[in-house]
């Protein structure tokens, strides 16, 4: 496909990975903030492949695997009443809510659908005025303007029968959360490209300034992925930290305005919980009052349902990158993708699930030589 | 979920009063969403991301990019022949 195998040569990707095997001279960490890299890099070998000084830790940037507990136990209790048509994207239905997930509320005969685009359910809602319709809107960045444009054509057309259960997260203060934390190990991020492309990344700025570590704005192809990598090492190798952009065809610093102001209508910041993580204050968007009555918590009255995690899994390790996920003791034991314990197993994006599925048994301590 | 795929424009149009378009993957067209994307003209080709086109994508990037790309690596060997040839001289800075 054009603009994407141009970005997976294998000869350039070589050239690219000599071109880091020269500058590094030191171990650094870094840390790919978004899911869609961290499959691209599993993928394709590309830790592997690296010097052996780099280490990349898999952040936060899974949706999927983020969304918290409560809000699958939410979206199972909205989906399994009568006369619900429940839309979601495909990855979110084999998510493990306390007690089951939503395609087992489906195969139970509730009413659960796929749809490619919000705009569908929106059209779902349309088709059938008798039936509630509600989408999950989880999503990053990239996602909210897709799910604000869907709440706002629902008010726009008076539709009486749609809502949106939201459940949205931010990328710049989940970096800022894990720089703060004492346990922090990672020296330079590589932001995920596609959210810049809405917001830009004047938002990084800020960051880098008090932090003092280099943010590259990175995309997912092989190439793309080495680029960040390059730069981001020969930023900590000159002792420098700025926000550098090495996805230029798909972002500008000041990002997509229109998408930014339809968001802005409808959402409003407010503090979000991650799965595995807790809570990180002003993190996620909601609906704002005005969209009030296309809140699907306030339509359903399910507000009050909280839940705790699974002691078992340590996807919340995994996600701030203290643990690699071959190193979690359930990693392939009680825990595959088929019977998954934690989020991180159930989203293709999710670190645990790319291990598993690229066949990454064997922990970093199994292959260390001995001394 | 943050996928974003490139595709090509074929044709625009309005639905319910939004700007809408016909975008091409590689032989698969669907119907997606223009609307924050009101440069984005017939030709053009753009990330799109769960049925919303999200960016244009700048082609004269992408071929900057893939040109920098060809380039990496080839200074370096000169300098570095460079330094080998000159045996003897001070070493080079940087
Ligand atoms: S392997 Fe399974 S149990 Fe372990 S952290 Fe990953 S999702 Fe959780």
């Amino acid at each position: 496909m054009k603009y994407l195998d141009e970005f997976r040569d294998p000869e350039l990707a070589r050239r690219l990975l000599d071109e880091i095997a020269r500058t590094v001279t030191r171990p650094w960490t870094l840390m790919e903030v978004c899911g869609g890299q961290t499959h691209s890099i599993i993928r394709n070998g590309i830790d592997q492949l690296l010097p052996e000084q780099i280490e990349l830790i898999h952040g936060p940037g899974c949706p999927v695997c983020v969304t918290p507990l409560e809000m699958i136990d939410k979206a199972l209790a909205i989906a399994a009443k009568p006369g619900v048509i429940f839309c979601s994207f495909g990855d979110m239905l084999r998510v493990p809510g306390s007690r089951e997930d939503l395609f087992a509320v489906k195969s139970r005969g509730g009413d659960v659908r796929i749809v490619y685009s919000p705009l569908d359910a929106v059209k779902l809602a349309r088709e059938n005025p008798d039936r509630q319709v509600v989408f999950f809107g989880v999503g990053f960045e990239t996602t909210a303007p897709a799910n604000a444009m869907a709440v706002f054509q629902a008010k726009q057309l008076g539709l009486k029968n749609f809502s949106m259960l939201v459940s949205h997260v931010l990328v710049p203060p989940a970096i800022t959360a894990l720089l703060a934390s004492p346990r922090n190990r990672v020296q330079g991020f590589l932001a995920a490209g596609h959210v810049c492309s809405v917001m830009g990344f004047w938002e990084y700025e800020p960051i880098v300034a008090e932090h003092k570590v280099p943010i590259v704005v990175t995309g997912f192809e092989p190439l793309d992925v080495l680029e960040g990598i390059r730069r981001a090492v020969a930023q900590l190798e000159a002792g420098r930290a700025e926000v550098e952009n090495a996805y230029a065809r798909a972002v500008q610093r000041e990002g997509n305005k229109p998408a930014q102001k339809m968001v802005a209508d409808v959402f409003e910041t407010g503090d979000r919980l991650w799965r595995g993580i807790g809570l990180i204050p002003m993190s996620g968007w909601r609906l704002r009052e005005a969209y009030r009555d296309y809140d699907a918590e306030h339509r359903f009255s399910v507000g009050d349902i909280h839940t705790e995690e699974s002691p078992l899994c340590h996807s919340g390790e995994v996600l701030q990158g203290l643990l690699k996920p071959n190193q979690c003791p359930a990693f392939g034991k009680e825990c595959t993708p088929q019977k998954p314990l934690g989020a991180t197993m159930v989203s293709s994006e999710g670190a645990c699930a790319a291990y598993y599925n690229y066949g990454r048994f064997i922990t970093p301590d199994e292959i260390s030589l001995p001394v | 979920m943050c996928l974003g795929i490139p595709g090509k424009v074929l044709e625009i149009f309005e639905a319910n009063g939004t700007r809408m378009g016909r975008v091409d993957f590689s032989g698969i067209q669907k119907e997606i969403c223009l609307a924050y994307v009101p440069e984005v003209e017939v030709g053009d080709y753009t990330i799109v991301h769960v049925g919303f086109a999200i960016t244009r994508l700048d082609e004269e990037s992408a071929l900057e990019t893939l040109a920098l790309f060809q380039q990496v690596g080839l200074l370096d060997d000169e300098l570095n022949a460079d330094q080998h040839g000159a045996i003897g001289s001070a070493p080079v800075a940087g």
